[in-house]
């Protein structure tokens, strides 16, 4: 069964730098981190010590909140460092990797004929958890709960995203493991968006509702698919998890092993060779940047896409959840009478005087600039164009920002994830930090009312 | 090179000092600024409020021009009546320009400084940088004045109308009626003898007035207000080569104005087409009562009522009001169904105070901030239209 989403509102960033769809093999990386701040909210309690050994698959550190919520190495080897920052706060957990993995068997466990409590007890203690994030909130999933629905996004439409059809070739068999397994967790439906008319490794996989969407971004994101097919209400609780993230769990079903392997789209337009790569959970970058070479010094390295990606030293790790590193040049510098002359290397969805309207298949080479100062809310109907979802976006940032819980509620904040209002903060005239908001708001929700 | 690198070095000198909000105002002017994102998304779009802004202004500037001109021609035509037969071929002459140039600048001029220099002082009082907001107002009040308007009577207007209609609710973007309105509305209540009339609209009547030379000027709605028949064709008037506000009387370069906007998407075609219907539907009813016989030609309202409807459009200020009055987009409706409801008030309202209001008609700068005051109560029930829906679901699961 299968479905049509068609969204229209949006805008989709044509950048330069697209990865070329050829696969190759990052070397291994000496080093692996985790950032307890890829986990948000979150506090980590260490169970190894510095200088103890660790296989891939073996507790580093739980939730100080909820200890049935595991992290796991991605690698075996030695933990060699804490870093910790202000107020002893864990900044990063760094793992010298052995020369060969060892994996730490958790056993087989069919999905198809094992109950949901063996399949969520083996997640929790595999570590697998964290891969399942919950709405609302746009945080990892209570274990208590039950969810409505589960809802996956293979459909990238985000600038310069890894595309899934090409990443996930060939794992239809983890893919179905780890669908099956979460549609035992939930009454309701597993939810995939796929792209309309792509060769999805979704198609074909049974336990799933399959929806065909298309239409400019934010259509691949999951918090778009849900508000279309069916947005989340108050006391009610779905899961979304990211499609690479079913392949470990999968992997993990299927095999007994926590394999943290991802396949990155290395892309930018300072990428000398944009493609994609194997790699590990928390790999340095350098292991890829470098093969594939960097064009200028001055740049920015995301851990992510351009829109809602981290920014990270070019000598830093992948994030947690990362499937995509970009490489954009930074934007540190003046521009005379940039507020005025006619603009035609820069993506705006106005026309006064910018010109991207004129050529809408362009690609550019955009920069780290604002392009202007912070600035209170002014223009208005600038972002209900680029944003699909059924709700009144500066209302609901507004709420946040005085704090109105009531509104926040009444406007819908239980459907959004911080991710849902890039494409708002990217056309934002007044250069309002809207993710950051949008963060705050859920935060200050969970804390009083989750 | 050399400047910029000097700018740059003179900006961290100055960061945390007091006088940082103006050197930067001064600074992001020259060179837009070298910030960079640092949460959230990484890249931006290109548009900003200077930008923005200033595309307001460029939709000015052909009405600022053409006023200048006006000026000097109402002026002279009104010494010499002949001039007015071929209105084209003696409009745009250096004359005309330099006369115009000459009263219209200070106005400018006046505007700009007083107003830009509150929005410094309060800038650096409130440690926050020179917002853009007074880039576009500063460039509507002199286009909405009396020419003859005495310059200090201006500065007290400006500085009345930024510090109340804006700074007091928190500085561009927090205020609730549109700050040229609150500045005109201010001249209009405090001054009344200067802002209206037949001695005010034309440069030199007020000072030659009593003298053997005297001239005047009425406006085309004080012409009708009085029950009489306007001098001037339905073209002049389209055209705008009759005596009013120095920028508004340009029906045509507003409609210019106004579609580049809408081009941009930086005016909202929402609330200026929804005006123009509105304006149109009260013109109907009124046409439609004075064809009735509902009410006596000698009535005083009669002349105006009478008005075809489409006539009203391009008289007065209900043209300038709507294009770029009513889409200022803090002080209107924010949702865009909102912005049909507020657009259509506007005109609705407006020409019924135009008509309604014979001691001074015009109606469009009160029926705007009228308005302004509705537009956050329109926007809560359009808001409430979707929270509704959302109630809606929750109920149909729960049930």
């Amino acid at each position: 069964m299968s479905k049509d989403i068609k969204i229209k509102k949006g805008l989709t960033i044509k950048l330069k730098g697209e990865a070329e769809k050829t696969l190759s093999s990052a070397p291994r990386s000496r080093t692996f981190a985790i950032r307890p701040s890829d986990f948000h909210l979150i506090t980590p309690k260490m169970v190894v010590r510095e200088d103890g050994k660790v296989q891939a698959g073996d507790t580093i550190f739980y939730s100080k909140s909820n200890e049935l919520i595991k992290f796991v190495s991605p690698v075996s080897g030695t933990l060699t460092k804490i870093e910790r920052g202000a107020k002893r706060v864990i900044k990063e957990i760094i793992i010298e990797a052995d020369p060969q993995d060892t994996f730490k068997d958790f056993g087989i466990l069919s999905p198809d004929s094992s109950s949901a409590e063996a399949i969520k007890a083996r997640l929790l203690e595999s570590g697998c958890w964290p891969f399942i994030m919950q709405r609302p909130y746009a945080v990892v999933a209570d274990t208590e709960q039950e969810p409505r629905d589960v809802f996956i996004s293979s459909y990238s439409t985000a600038p310069l995203a890894n595309e899934y059809n090409f990443s996930l070739n060939g794992k239809e068999k983890e893919l179905q493991a780890a669908v099956t397994a979460l549609s035992k967790l939930t009454k309701g439906q597993v939810h995939v968006g796929v792209g309309k008319g792509g060769n999805s490794p979704f198609k074909g996989l049974k336990d799933i509702t399959l929806h065909n969407v298309s239409g400019p971004h934010p259509a691949g994101n999951v918090g778009t698919q849900i508000n279309k097919i069916s947005p989340v209400n108050k006391n009610e609780i779905v899961w979304t998890i990211a499609p690479q993230d079913l392949v470990i769990i999968g992997e993990l079903l299927l095999t007994g092993k926590f394999n943290a392997e991802r396949i990155i789209a290395l892309s930018g337009s300072e990428v000398k060779t944009p493609k994609y790569y194997r790699t590990r959970i928390g790999s340095e970058t350098a292991t890829f940047l470098y093969d594939s070479g960097l064009k200028g010094e001055n740049v920015r390295v995301i851990s992510g896409d351009v829109l809602t990606g981290t920014k990270i030293s070019p000598k830093g790790h992948l994030g947690y959840y990362s499937n995509t590193v970009t490489v954009i040049p930074e934007g540190d510098d003046y521009e005379f009478f940039g507020w005025t002359k006619p603009v035609f290397n820069k993506i705006s969805t106005s026309r006064a005087l910018t010109f991207s309207w004129l050529a809408p298949n362009k690609k550019y080479d955009l920069d780290t600039n604002t392009n202007g100062e912070h600035r209170a809310f002014v223009v208005t109907g600038v972002y209900e164009e680029v944003f699909p979802l059924d709700m009144y976006p500066m209302q609901m940032l507004k709420a946040c920002m005085v704090k109105d819980l009531d509104a926040m509620e009444a406007l819908g904040m239980y459907e959004v994830a911080p991710e849902d209002f890039a494409l708002t903060e990217f056309v934002c005239v007044s250069k309002q930090p809207h993710q950051q908001i949008i963060r705050n708001g859920l935060d200050l929700m969970y804390k009083e009312i989750g | 090179m050399g400047l910029k690198q000097n700018l740059h070095k003179l900006k961290e000198k100055y960061k945390d000092s007091k006088m940082a909000p103006a050197f930067n105002a001064l600074h992001t002017f020259l060179y837009t600024p070298n910030d960079t994102t640092d949460s959230g998304a990484h890249v931006r779009s290109a548009d900003d409020l200077k930008r923005t802004m200033n595309t307001v202004i460029l939709a000015l500037i052909p009405c600022l021009i053409f006023g200048m001109f006006n000026a000097g021609y109402q002026h002279y035509a009104a010494i010499d009546a002949t001039l007015r037969l071929d209105p084209l071929g003696n409009f745009f002459t250096w004359d005309n320009f330099i006369l115009g140039a000459w009263t219209v600048l200070p106005l400018v001029i006046v505007s700009y400084a007083v107003g830009l220099g509150v929005e410094f002082i309060f800038a650096i009082i409130k440690k926050h940088e020179v917002e853009e907001g007074y880039l576009v107002t500063g460039m509507l009040v002199p286009l909405i004045v009396p020419i003859d308007i005495p310059l200090w009577m201006l500065a007290v207007a400006v500085i009345f109308g930024v510090v109340i209609g804006k700074e007091v609710f928190g500085g561009t973007g927090m205020n609730i009626l549109n700050p040229a309105l609150t500045i005109r509305a201010f001249l209009f209540f405090a001054y009344p003898t200067w802002m209206s009339g037949d001695k005010v609209w034309v440069h030199g009547a007020q000072a030659m007035a009593g003298q053997p030379d005297a001239i005047s000027g009425e406006t085309i709605l004080g012409t009708l207000a009085a029950n009489n028949e306007p001098v001037y064709s339905t073209w002049d008037m389209f055209w705008g080569f009759i005596p009013g506000s120095v920028g508004e009387t340009s029906t045509f370069l507003i409609i210019i104005g106004g579609l580049f906007l809408i081009f941009t998407k930086i005016g909202s075609w929402r609330i200026m087409l929804s005006a123009v219907v509105g304006a149109i539907v009260m013109g109907l009813i009124f046409n439609g009562i004075a064809s009735a016989g509902w009410i006596q030609e000698s009535s005083n309202f009669y002349g105006l009522m009478s008005e075809p409807f489409w006539r009203h459009l391009i008289i007065g200020s209900a043209a300038f009001a709507i294009v770029y009055m009513a889409t200022d987009p803090v002080t209107a409706s924010q949702t865009n169904r909102g912005k049909w409801i507020y657009g259509f008030f506007i005109g609705f309202i407006g020409i019924m105070i135009r008509v309604f209001n014979p001691a001074y008609p015009e109606g469009f700068m009160l029926s705007i901030l009228l308005m302004n005051v509705f537009a956050p109560t329109i926007d809560h029930y359009v808001i409430q239209g979707n929270i509704k829906k959302r109630m809606k679901r929750l109920k149909v699961k729960t049930a």
